[in-house]
């Protein structure tokens, strides 16, 4: 059998060439010295190289500790490629730095020039341990149990098995309920949704410019012009608050957060959704400004294509479609607030929402 | 030449090849790229010569009656500071058409720019070169025009007036290096896709409170020293990983090498 192996060897290697079998280990390539291996002079230049990287690291530690006193805080200074910037942040970066650095520099300079360099071959053996001494492991596990008096006394061992079972639940219980807010109705809610009781109950809510919280006349808007809107509510949740003893600004945050309202008006030719136009005012339109993604502002207005684009993730919109998406990861149009004017000529809304606004979630 | 041939297979070959021949297109580019002719004025009458400058410089696009055509829009009621912000800004006269037209040297001078907007203006009725008074910035209440510009501005321009991506390539431009009359007169007008943001939407004193802010931002010192564009996170989060993980690798690789 060896000998025909032998001989078809011998054949395929006549015809493929002098290719062998199997190549010879080439070892390690020959040692080379370095120069401060054979130099006493090279030596002593390295290590006064490798001292002066750890002396520049003292002056430098010394100089970060001196500066954290003495430069002032507020002080500027030019830097190329910077500009104007903070001096005391830059020495304190810089000094910082260059301690850490020649520190390590140092260290790799030494480890390099004057520390062993012989190339040393680490066996590799296997890592499982003897039998005998995996047996031993076990015997001494069982053994505790046992001095445990663990498989006689049932009741602590079913009672600290439901305790470590249980403790899981809190754990799980965090992941989950931070997923939504259990009253979702919240969610469903807003500022817009007209009052149906105190002083306010019933009356159309205005249309306020954010920041500066003025009403909103119809001919103020011009056609391909952007307004940022708040409700006139926001002030009476405000009012309410102080009324009930309660601190003003509670709550108005995550009232605002879904209350954010962009105003923007068209050519009312340009419409292609009626409904779009007919829940706006001489072509003046309103639609909530929380993305119906994940819940970034839609604010990025293009007034010839009439896209709305949100920044996060490029959901865009397109306002003569009555916002629905064209692009990107949102699944649903942005839901549009209905708007009229008052009997002063300011834009109002007379009804809230008509679905919820902002993100996906169970009941939507 | 023997020196040169020798380092060719040198590991930082390939690299200083490729920059020279960047350094040798962008020079061959800036010595052969075509000029914009200096118009002359010479009419006394402002509308007059702004008609002839418009006539051999913009009619091509917009049409002889400024009425428009299919290259251009019509200029009628733009008014005033739709051409001096585009022409001051060295958007128009345009190159040439594309998704969005970029900002450039301006092409004409101050008086040439004032008889174009002479002209246009005389076509209708549209906004008009604001005033010194409400574009300079002066006496700003930074605060509220930061507010302002954080509400109505930001989500195009970036926090830091850094610009920014839009669909299809268009983009909002940064807000460095620009007068407060350009900035004012982009509010007014609404240049390309931008809103406009009328007198009756941002007063003017809350124009000039946004301009003020804008240029109080651009001088202040940087407090965490290089800035990379005040691009946000992104681009600081690239830079992290090309560069300092690109050095933290050359680092490893120089360890492992062999001293000798």
């Amino acid at each position: 059998m060896s000998e025909h192996g032998t001989t078809h060897d011998e054949v395929s290697r006549a015809a493929t060439g002098t290719l062998p079998q199997r190549f010879d280990d080439p070892g390690l390539p020959p040692h080379v010295p370095r120069q401060a291996d054979h130099d006493e002079s090279a030596a002593k230049r390295a290590e006064r190289q490798v001292a002066v990287m750890f002396g520049l690291s003292i002056v430098s530690t010394v100089a970060f500790l001196v500066a954290y006193f003495a430069v002032d805080q507020r002080s500027t200074v030019f830097f190329p490629g910077i500009g104007s910037t903070n001096a005391y942040h830059l020495v304190l970066g810089v000094t910082l730095a260059l301690s850490l650095l020649m520190i390590g520099l140092g260290a790799v300079h030494w480890a390099k020039t004057l520390m062993p360099d012989h190339e040393v071959v680490e066996e590799r053996h296997p890592l499982r341990s003897s039998d005998e001494d995996r047996e031993h492991a076990v015997a001494t596990i069982l053994d505790g149990g046992d001095a445990a008096q663990l498989p006689r006394r049932n009741m602590i061992k079913y009672s600290l098995g439901g305790a470590l079972g249980l403790f899981s639940l809190p754990l799980v219980l965090q992941v989950a309920g931070s997923l939504g807010p259990t009253n979702v109705s919240e969610l469903a809610e807003t500022l817009w949704d007209i009052p149906t009781e105190g002083k306010h109950a019933g009356k159309p809510i205005r249309l306020m410019r954010d920041p500066q919280n003025t009403p909103i006349k119809a001919e103020e808007v011009a056609i391909g012009s952007v307004f940022h809107v708040l409700p006139e509510s926001l002030d009476w949740h405000k009012e309410e608050n102080v009324e009930a003893g309660r601190a003003e600004w509670k709550g108005v945050l995550d009232e605002k957060a879904k209350a954010a309202v962009i105003l923007v008006r068209l050519d009312p030719k340009d419409f292609v959704s009626t409904k779009a136009r007919d829940w706006g005012y001489q072509g003046i339109v309103a639609y909530s400004k929380i993305c119906t993604h994940v819940g970034c502002p839609v604010g990025l207005y293009e007034q010839k294509t009439h896209n709305l684009l949100c920044p996060c993730h490029q959901s865009t919109f397109d306002v003569t479609r009555d916002c629905e998406v064209v692009f990107g990861p949102a699944k649903r149009a942005l839901p549009q607030l209905k708007i009229t004017v008052d009997a002063d000529g300011y834009l109002v809304a007379p009804e809230g929402f008509k679905e919820p606004v902002g993100p996906s979630y169970w009941e939507r | 030449m023997n020196a040169l041939a020798a380092r060719r297979r040198h590991p930082a070959a390939i690299t200083v090849l490729l920059l020279l021949g960047l350094i040798l297109t962008g020079a061959a580019y800036s010595l052969l790229a075509p000029k914009q002719a200096q118009a002359a004025l010479a009419s006394e009458d402002q509308v007059a010569a702004g008609k002839s400058l418009f006539l051999a410089n913009c009619a091509s696009c917009h049409g002889l009656n400024a009425q428009g055509t299919l290259s251009g829009p019509s200029l009628i009621g733009v008014g005033a500071a739709s051409v001096d912000f585009q022409v001051s800004t060295g958007r128009m006269p345009a190159a040439g058409t594309g998704v969005q037209v970029a900002r450039g040297v301006a092409k004409f001078d101050e008086e040439a720019t004032a008889a174009m907007a002479a002209y246009v203006a005389s076509l209708g009725q549209g906004p008009a070169i604001p005033e010194e008074a409400v574009t300079s910035g002066q006496g700003a209440d930074l605060a509220r025009g930061g507010e302002i510009f954080r509400v109505n501005c930001a989500m195009c321009h970036n926090f830091a007036g850094a610009g920014g991506a839009l669909t299809w390539g268009k983009y909002a431009p940064a807000l460095k290096d620009v007068t407060g009359r350009q900035i004012y007169e982009a509010m007014v007008t609404g240049p390309a896709n931008m809103p406009k943001f009328t007198d009756t939407n941002i007063s003017p004193e809350d124009k000039n409170n946004v301009i003020g802010f804008l240029k109080a931002i651009e001088t202040q010192p940087q407090q965490g020293g290089y800035h990379l564009g005040n691009l946000g996170p992104s681009s600081e989060g690239l830079f992290a990983w090309v560069f300092a993980l690109g050095l933290l690798i050359g680092a490893a690789v120089w360890l492992g090498s062999k001293a000798a």
